[in-house]
């Protein structure tokens, strides 16, 4: 399977990728990793005139630290995020997702910034941005905007990035002591997208009281969402088995699967129920062992 | 729509070539180069028959462009005998019946020649999720991972010679 024709760019710097952009005002496309839109050209169910390649623009790949915050550039592959330490270390929500996303062969090429601007509900690091309440700096000709994970995702394959924009960096917000998050999925077999994800992150005060919880779902809705009933739930509460729960069925409430190959809906919302009681446990042991 | 110049290592060798912007990687391998070991199975970035090493990495090679190739280096399993001798990976699928009708191989053995570079002694477990990009539906996953597993001891056996003979000189 061939994909139709297209013209093809490989710009070595951001502002050059700008400029082929705004030259063929709203028909040309980002490519990154190219693992979802290779794909999609392949199976022509798109077809693109323009194919802007940004790949080789090396600025836009790092993991960096600084003022207690995580940065990484849009470019950065999957591979690069599943073995740094320091995410593996402090973020072991990123860690999760990233080493679970399709296979080993496929995250060498695909990039974060890929998997969030394709705005596909059932890629995995969405859910994982708005749990950690991440900031996305956004691109473009006139300078950058700085955007909230939460908000970012309009529909399905719909994000707030606009034709002329590029996602430049994830930041992480600083993590607390007493912090640690998870993200858990459930797929039929192995590569596959899930039935279900979901991504918990659970800030403790010194009491062991929750001060903050941060929680997306994967799959089970047209774009990915945060349950936030069930994040004011959490707050305030201590982990017992009765919260635990309740933190669950509410999770489950603000779900919208459809019943598709991956299973019906009823299946999908007992799926998401039990991985969301998984997850709110190893988060929270995970916030223990810190 | 106007070729595109590109120009890559490919085994070791340098190659210049035009293409057009939307073959795939693995069609130019094949069909332009005529390295015939690489193989398309499902075309849908599930199988993992078409793996190649770009920069080293293991990639499937029916989801990159041939473009994104210009000015990297490929490695394909033609690219992994020396002087006519077979690699220990494919000296130890042989050994241990890591094929049965030989489709999935060249990957098997592509993805595994990545690994075992990054990582000298994989247990059965990284074996195992390294491969999961890689499928095989003769089911013959077991003397797969057998074979991988004496792969990497006939490359300790290797390294431990060639120390040998260092010593010596």
């Amino acid at each position: 399977m061939n994909p139709s024709s297209f013209e093809y760019f490989a710009p070595k710097r951001i502002e050059e990728a700008f400029d082929i952009l705004a030259k063929y005002d709203g028909e040309a496309k980002i490519l990154a990793g190219g693992q979802s839109l290779i794909p999609l050209l392949k199976l022509r169910l798109t077809s693109i005139p323009y194919v802007v390649d940004i790949s080789r623009i090396e600025e836009l790949s790092y993991i960096r630290e600084s003022h207690n915050e995580l940065h990484i550039g849009a470019l950065t592959t999957i591979d690069d995020i599943e073995n740094s330490a320091s995410i593996r270390g402090k973020y072991p929500i990123i860690f999760d997702a990233a080493s679970n996303i399709a296979d080993p062969l496929v995250r060498n090429r695909g990039t974060v910034g890929g998997n969030i601007s394709h705005g596909d509900p059932s890629n995995d690091m969405p859910a994982v941005m708005l749990a950690l309440g991440a900031k996305f700096t956004i691109a473009s000709a006139r300078g950058d905007r700085v955007a909230d994970a939460d908000g970012f995702f309009i529909d399905t394959f719909t994000t707030a990035l606009k034709y002329g924009e590029i996602l430049r960096e994830i930041t992480i917000p600083g993590r607390g002591t007493h912090e640690a998050g998870c993200y858990m999925k459930n797929k039929k077999t192995a590569g596959d997208f899930s039935v279900a994800g979901i991504a918990v992150q659970i800030r403790f005060n010194n009491s062991g009281t929750i001060e903050k919880a941060g929680i997306g779902m994967t799959s089970v809705n047209p774009k990915p969402i945060r349950a936030i009933k069930a994040e004011n739930y959490l707050k305030g509460k201590k982990v017992g088995d009765s919260v635990v729960r309740e933190a669950s069925r509410l999770v489950v409430s603000e779900s919208n699967p459809s019943t598709d190959f991956y299973g019906t809906v009823e299946f999908k919302k007992q799926v998401l129920a039990k991985i969301a009681e998984d997850a709110i446990y190893m988060a929270t042991d995970r916030a223990e062992e810190n | 729509m106007e070729n595109v110049k590109i120009r890559s290592r490919v085994n070791g060798k340098d190659i210049e070539s035009e293409v057009e912007p939307r073959k795939l990687l693995v069609h130019y391998i094949r069909e332009d180069l005529g390295l015939t070991g690489t193989h398309v199975g499902c075309d849908t970035s599930n199988c993992g028959a078409c793996t190649v090493l770009v920069d080293g990495k293991a990639v499937k090679s029916c989801t990159m462009l041939a473009v994104q190739a210009n000015g990297r280096e490929i490695t394909t399993i033609e690219g992994l005998s020396r002087q006519g001798k077979l690699h220990p990976i494919q000296e130890a699928f042989l050994e241990k019946h890591g094929l049965q009708c030989g489709y999935c191989t060249s990957g098997m053995i592509m993805t595994s020649f990545w690994l075992l570079r990054k990582n000298r002694n994989p247990t059965e477990e990284e074996i195992r999720k390294n491969l999961s990009g890689n499928l095989c539906r003769c089911t013959g996953y077991q003397s797969i991972v057998d074979s991988i597993t004496y792969a990497s001891k006939l490359m300790k056996a290797d390294e431990t010679e060639k120390e040998g003979i260092m010593v010596e000189q």
